[in-house]
Formats: structure tokens, C-alpha cells, sequence
């Protein structure tokens, strides 16, 4: 609910500039924002936008949120989520991803999916398709439980896995899986304009009715003379190797590659374009695994400050921070205040009262009864 | 268990080391339990309080944009000091203690959160959190025992000054939010040399700054766009920010300073285990007896004794956790002090009235029972 003093400043001529920007060609944007930040005066401490929320959440823009408009299943395991951005979204570049916040059993989630939508879907919709880890907790959510009408959270569209403008003659797309998503975006949006370069798309699934975007990919297939797919059914014809490629794409040395899917795969490719001398003309996609392996102590960086240490399992970071010279804020020192929390980057650290182990990518912990699960990065 | 405690040499005499390591294993494992099965329908409850709470702060003002009317000056002061005492007490107060950190909502946590009131969330969480919750109810160290400013403990020195105590804490409450702003900014440990006057006056300037807006917001900005209704609609936040005050006034002084509550002097904190610290919190703070409205509208301080057990758990789950904090006190022969707003707050105002005087004889220090 805090904004910057500059905030306050600003505001005392808010009005006034908002109203010869109406009477003159200003942006609406412009005019809004300065009328938001006149009535600032009115909601203090809060801002307006914390009312605006309350009536459509998709109307704040101090937290960027969408709207889940439809749910569309795509195999018995995968499906696709249809979001309407809230105010803020600036758009995305086919190939991007973004990162979804969602709550579950009141607390947020944080993931990362690509989106699978072009930007040149005209509806202003976005959408992510998601396949549901058996053994992990958001996926399943988003697939089988998300229903429309849901707010979810989301952070600007970011990522390089997109195509240069213009795009190269030859392209090669080498994906598994779901790694398919940003590969559908980045086809959608050739197909919107209408011009396909020379594209040849090499795709495993397990078998042809759990193949996500199946039937788009075959008609799009045979839409464009130029397109060439290659549907490998991993259940009956094995995993892929590279060193088939040649086989299925013999100039495969000529293409500019954009390859995404499990890590095993990557790394394959990798290995096998490095080894060709042919590393820049890869591109490949990761997404981090969400579940980072624990343990019981570990390296603890600092990244604001720079500092590190080795914890054990049982020293609060406070006091491992402190010892490493680094300046941590503190309080009562028994979890109970809340003058400690520090933004954890990376790993997982462990609850001293309970046990526990707990911690994702940017949530905020209590240094003073937590101990490093692992390595560590902590944003102080 | 509401009966006055006799004179006695230690409320905790009887308990054995055992005893109080048993009372912090049971007192965790309750903790632990309400932490592991916090869920949707909290985060519904806080949600849904805030959006009542902005709810009736929108009527209400927009009732006192038409308060030349008399129904709409009443029914728009009525929902705007409802709004703001929810404001700071089920919300403002309890965000600020982290108890909903866990939902990892950037717009509704302990780090980002501020309230309608003078100070700023900053310097309340270091006086409030860190300062009163740490050293609840010791002698020297717990500022908030009279807030540097009142005699509320035959522990404390007399001196004439107190003699006006009763005439001042009755302004203090209708200025409560001003009072609590000053006290935060720790005036006097600067007078004392315990803290440099430069740090007490920026803490003030601070709270300068903080407070302007919220008196440019109830005092100018919207009686102007009230226009003709421009007075009432002034005496209008003023009364609304009146009632708040003196409402958190009763109800926080309820909390700690009725018959029974216990001090304790700085030689306790040595070597405190989980177990004392929490029977320190325990008998330091009494309770307020009432229906969920009264819970809701008190911040549910009216369970201060869960709050100060457990000041981080959500507050909607006191109400739950307080049989049991009860129970228990039986079982190992606690008082647990609690009572009617009626008669806490009697009690409350007869120590302000009687510790205006000297005397009478300090209680014996709490000797620990080990």
C-alpha cells in the first residue's frame, strides 16, 4: 500500500495538468494516471487503485492480474487457459513466456509458462497451456481446477526464445512434450500473417492423441507447402536421438534451431550443435524445475551485497549473515516480529520452529528462525 | 478463574521446571497446529473484512458529501469511524504483525502494508512489534507499560505528575492516534540520553510527513469536494477519527493494564525458556469477553492473551485457540484474566485514578520459579 514520496510531490499538480491534458491532446493514459495520482489525496494511505481493484480486479495496476475467461482441455492431461490481461500487460513477442501467480489454499504460487497464444490474436487474450505434473502442485491446479472467472497473477511477458525480424529461410524447431507452447505461438503468428518460411518441426509425444495442438499442427501442416512435421510417438517408436536428426533433416546444419522441451533433450542438443561447431545457430528454452532439492545446510549467497558463507542446518540465516558481515535487518529474533524478512531468491530453507522445509523464487522469509535447506541465495 | 488474585509471592511458585517446559511444548504444538491447517477460508476472512472495511469507508464519505443533511451527517460518520476502526485494528494492526505474510500476497503483508493512522507502519512495527511483544510487561523495557506516560503499575515510581493522570489520559484517548505517534518517536530516551535527539526528531519528521496527508485528506480535501457540506463533513472525519481513538484507547488498555495483569522486572529475561516467555505473555495480558462482533471490532485484542502467545497467527483463529489457552491455564493453575469491556474497563480507569496517588505497597517481584 506504500508509494514513493516522489509520489507526493507529483500529486499537488496532478490535477491541474490532468485537466489541460483532457482539454488538450493528451493521452488518455496520461490523463488517467495523472487523475489517479490527484486522487491519491482522497484514499492515503492507499492508493486508488486499491478501490478500483475491489470492483475488477482487472482494473488495478499496482499488481498486473488476469481473468481466466475459459479453460479449453487439450489431451487428457494438458489444457489451455484462456487469461484476459488486467490494465499494465504491455504485451508479449511470440516465444516469450510470462510468470502466473496463482492462489492456492490462500497462498500464491509462482510459475513460469510460456505463452502459447501469438500477439497477433486479435481478442486481446493471452493463453498458457499447461500439462499437469502428476507430482506437482500448480499444473494440476491450473488444469483440472482452475475454472473461469478465476484472477491470476501475472509479471510482464519476458524470455529471448523468439524469432529474429525478419525471420531466417530455414528454421528448424525441435520440441517434446510441452515444450511445444512457445513453438505454437511462434507458428500461430507466422500462419496470422500469412507467410511460412521454410519450417521443419520435430515433435515427440508420447502418442498421437497426447500430442498438444495435434490437430492445429497436422492442418497447419498441410496448410503451408513449406511446413514440414515430423510427429515422432515416443510410447511406440522410442525416444528421439540426435543421432536421427540426420534422417529426419538432413539439413539440419543449415537451420537456425529454436529446440525446448525436458532438460535430458536440451542438454542432447546442445552437445550435438556444439559439436557440429554449430552452437549459435541453437536456441534453446529451460524452465527451472520448480522443486529445488533440499538438505541440511549449504551456501548461502547474499546478492545485494555480495556476500556468502557456508551455513549449517540448524543457524538462522540472521546470524549467518551477520557473521559474513552482511547488513541484516532484525528484530526480535524469535520469529515473531517480522523486522527480518529478506526476499529469497534461490533454494529452500528450513523453518527452525517447525522443521519444515519451505521457500520458493521470491518469497519473503523470516531470516531469524530459518536455516538454509541447501544452497541459498537471499536478496540482502 | 475471574476472581482477584489474593496477595501471593508468585503466581508461578507452583509450577514445577518440568511444568513450564510443558506448558512451551504444548503451547508450540498449538501453534504448529493452527499454522498447518491455515487455508482458503482464511485468506476469504481477510479478504472479505478488507473489502467491508473499503466498502463502508466509500459510503461513508460519500454519505458526508451530503452531510448538510443530518441523517446522511450521522449514517456517513457512523460507517466511516466503523471503516477506520477496522482499519487499524482487525486489519491495519494484525497485517503489520505478518499474521497474514503467510498468503505471500505482496498487498496484504507485514512489509508493504500502511494504515490510516499518525504513525507510520515502520516505526509501529519496531515499537509495537518488536519492543512491546519481545519484553511484554517488564519493568524498564516494555514502553507501552503506561506508554511512558501513565502510572498503571504500583511497580512504578510515583511522582506528582501522575497526579494529573487521570485528566490526561482522558484527552490522551480522544488523541490516541497523535499519542501514539509522539510515544513511537521514543522522546523520552532522547531526554535521557538513550537515544540521539537528531534520530527522535527525523522518527518525528517522519511522522510529520505520514500524518499531513491523512489531516489534508479528513480536513481539507474532501470537505472541499463536499462543498456546501464542507463543515459537517470536516466535523464529520473529526468525530469518526474521535470515536476510532478513543475506541482503541478502551481496548487496548484493556489489554494489559486491568487488575491482575502481571509485570515483571528485567532479571527475568535472563535465560528465559520458550516456557516462561510464554507464561510471561500469558498472565501480562488479559482478555475481553463478547460475541464475534465485539472480536471483530476490538481486532480481536479482545484475545490479547492468544495475541501475545501467538502474535503472527492469524486473528480470525484466536477465537478457536482461546478455549484451549483457557483450558490449559486450569490444568497447570494460571490465571487467565478476562472479563467484560465493562468491567475490564472499570478496572482499567480505577488503577489510572488510584496510581494517581502514592502507593500503595509495590507487589512482590516475580521471583522465577525455578
Amino acid at each position: 500500500m506504500r508509494k514513493g514520496g516522489a509520489r507526493l510531490a507529483r500529486a499537488a499538480e496532478a490535477l491541474t495538468r490532468a485537466v489541460a491534458e483532457a482539454a488538450g491532446s493528451g493521452s488518455r493514459l496520461a490523463v488517467r494516471r495523472h487523475l489517479l495520482d490527484a486522487m491519491t489525496w482522497l484514499t492515503t494511505p492507499l492508493l486508488p487503485d486499491d478501490y478500483l481493484g475491489l470492483i475488477n480486479p482487472l482494473w488495478s495496476s499496482r499488481e498486473l492480474r488476469g481473468r481466466v475467461e475459459a479453460v479449453q482441455p487439450e489431451t487428457a492431461d494438458a489444457a489451455t487457459l484462456v487469461i484476459r490481461p488486467g490494465r499494465g500487460w504491455e504485451g508479449h513477442r511470440a516465444g516469450q513466456y510470462a510468470r502466473i501467480g496463482i492462489d492456492i489454499h490462500g497462498v500464491r504460487h509462482w510459475r513460469s509458462y510460456s505463452l502459447s497464444s501469438p500477439p497477433e490474436r486479435a481478442d486481446g487474450r493471452v493463453t498458457i497451456t499447461v500439462k499437469a505434473d502428476p507430482h506437482g502442485l500448480v499444473s494440476p491446479y491450473l488444469v483440472r481446477r482452475v475454472t473461469p472467472g478465476t484472477i491470476v497473477h501475472l509479471a510482464a511477458a519476458q524470455g529471448e526464445f523468439t524469432l529474429p525480424e525478419p525471420p531466417p529461410d530455414r528454421l528448424l524447431f525441435l520440441t517434446a512434450g510441452s515444450g511445444i507452447t512457445p513453438v505454437a505461438a511462434t507458428l500461430r503468428g507466422l500462419a496470422a500473417h500469412g507467410r511460412m518460411p521454410d519450417a521443419v518441426l520435430v515433435h515427440s509425444a508420447p502418442a498421437s492423441d497426447e500430442v498438444i495442438f495435434g490437430t492445429e499442427l497436422r492442418a497447419l501442416a498441410a496448410r503451408f507447402a513449406s511446413l514440414r512435421l515430423y510427429e515422432r510417438h515416443t510410447r511406440i517408436d522410442g525416444r528421439f536421438t540426435m543421432a536421427q536428426l540426420r534422417r529426419v533433416c538432413p539439413d539440419w546444419r543449415r537451420r537456425h534451431t529454436w529446440a525446448c522441451g525436458p532438460a535430458g533433450m536440451l542438454d542432447d542438443a546442445e552437445r550435438h550443435w556444439r559439436r557440429a561447431g554449430l552452437a549459435d545457430r541453437l536456441h534453446v528454452e529451460r524452465f527451472r524445475p520448480t522443486v529445488t532439492v533440499g538438505g541440511i545446510g549449504g551456501r548461502v549467497r547474499f546478492t545485494a551485497s555480495g556476500g556468502w558463507a557456508d551455513a549449517d542446518g540448524v543457524t538462522p540465516l540472521l546470524v549467518v549473515g551477520e557473521n559474513a558481515g552482511v547488513l541484516m535487518p532484525s528484530g526480535c529474533r524469535m520469529g515473531i516480529c517480522y523486522s527480518c524478512v529478506a526476499r529469497l531468491r534461490a533454494g529452500r530453507v528450513r523453518d527452525l520452529r517447525t522443521g519444515r522445509e519451505y521457500g520458493d523464487e521470491g518469497q519473503l522469509i523470516q531470516t531469524c528462525v530459518s536455516a538454509a535447506a541447501g544452497p541459498v541465495e537471499i536478496d540482502l | 478463574m475471574d476472581a482477584r488474585v489474593p496477595e501471593r509471592v508468585s503466581v508461578t511458585a507452583h509450577l514445577s521446571e518440568v511444568d513450564i517446559k510443558e506448558i512451551g511444548r504444548e503451547l508450540d504444538q498449538l501453534r504448529d497446529e493452527i499454522t498447518a491447517s491455515l487455508g482458503e477460508s482464511d485468506a476469504r476472512y481477510i479478504h472479505r473484512v478488507i473489502a467491508v472495511q473499503r466498502g463502508l469507508e466509500a459510503t461513508g464519505r460519500t454519505l458526508l458529501m451530503v452531510s448538510i443533511l443530518p441523517p446522511a451527517w450521522l449514517a456517513g460518520t457512523a460507517c466511516l469511524a466503523v471503516a477506520k476502526i477496522l482499519e487499524n485494528m482487525e486489519i491495519g494492526h494484525n497485517v503489520l504483525h505478518g499474521q497474514w505474510d503467510w498468503m505471500r500476497d505482496p498487498e496484504i503483508h507485514s512489509t508493504t502494508w500502511e494504515w490510516d493512522s499518525a504513525t507510520p507502519a515502520d516505526m509501529w512495527k519496531r515499537s509495537h512489534n518488536v519492543v512491546h511483544h519481545t519484553y511484554t510487561n517488564i519493568l524498564g523495557k516494555d514502553r507501552d507499560i503506561g506508554y511512558a506516560a501513565l502510572r498503571v503499575s504500583p511497580e512504578q515510581p510515583w511522582h506528582p505528575i501522575y497526579l494529573t493522570q487521570p485528566l490526561y489520559n482522558a484527552i490522551l484517548a480522544a488523541f490516541f492516534e497523535w499519542g501514539i505517534a509522539i510515544y513511537d518517536a521514543e522522546l523520552e530516551r532522547a531526554w535521557r540520553g538513550e537515544k540521539s535527539w537528531t534520530e527522535a526528531l527525523t522518527q518525528l519528521g517522519g511522522v510529520a510527513r505520514k500524518a499531513g496527508r491523512q489531516v489534508i485528506k479528513d480536513y481539507v480535501a474532501f470537505p472541499l469536494l463536499a462543498g456546501p457540506s464542507f463543515l459537517p463533513t470536516l466535523l464529520g472525519n473529526a468525530a469518526a477519527n474521535a470515536a476510532r481513538n478513543v475506541w482503541s484507547h478502551t481496548v487496548i488498555f484493556c489489554g494489559h493494564f486491568p487488575d491482575g495483569a502481571e509485570v515483571f522486572t528485567e532479571d527475568r529475561l535472563n535465560g528465559e525458556t520458550r516456557g516462561e516467555w510464554y507464561i510471561r505473555q500469558l498472565l501480562g495480558s488479559a482478555n475481553i469477553t463478547g460475541g464475534p462482533l465485539l472480536h471483530l471490532m476490538t481486532g480481536n485484542l479482545s484475545h490479547q492473551i492468544e495475541h501475545h502467545l501467538f502474535p503472527d497467527l492469524p486473528s480470525n483463529r484466536y477465537a478457536e485457540i482461546a478455549p484451549r489457552v483457557r483450558e490449559l491455564c486450569q490444568r497447570y493453575g494460571l490465571r487467565y484474566n478476562t472479563g467484560s469491556l465493562l468491567r475490564q474497563t472499570a478496572s482499567v480507569w480505577k488503577n489510572v485514578l488510584r496510581l494517581a496517588l502514592p502507593g500503595p505497597k509495590p507487589r512482590p517481584a516475580d521471583d522465577r520459579s525455578s
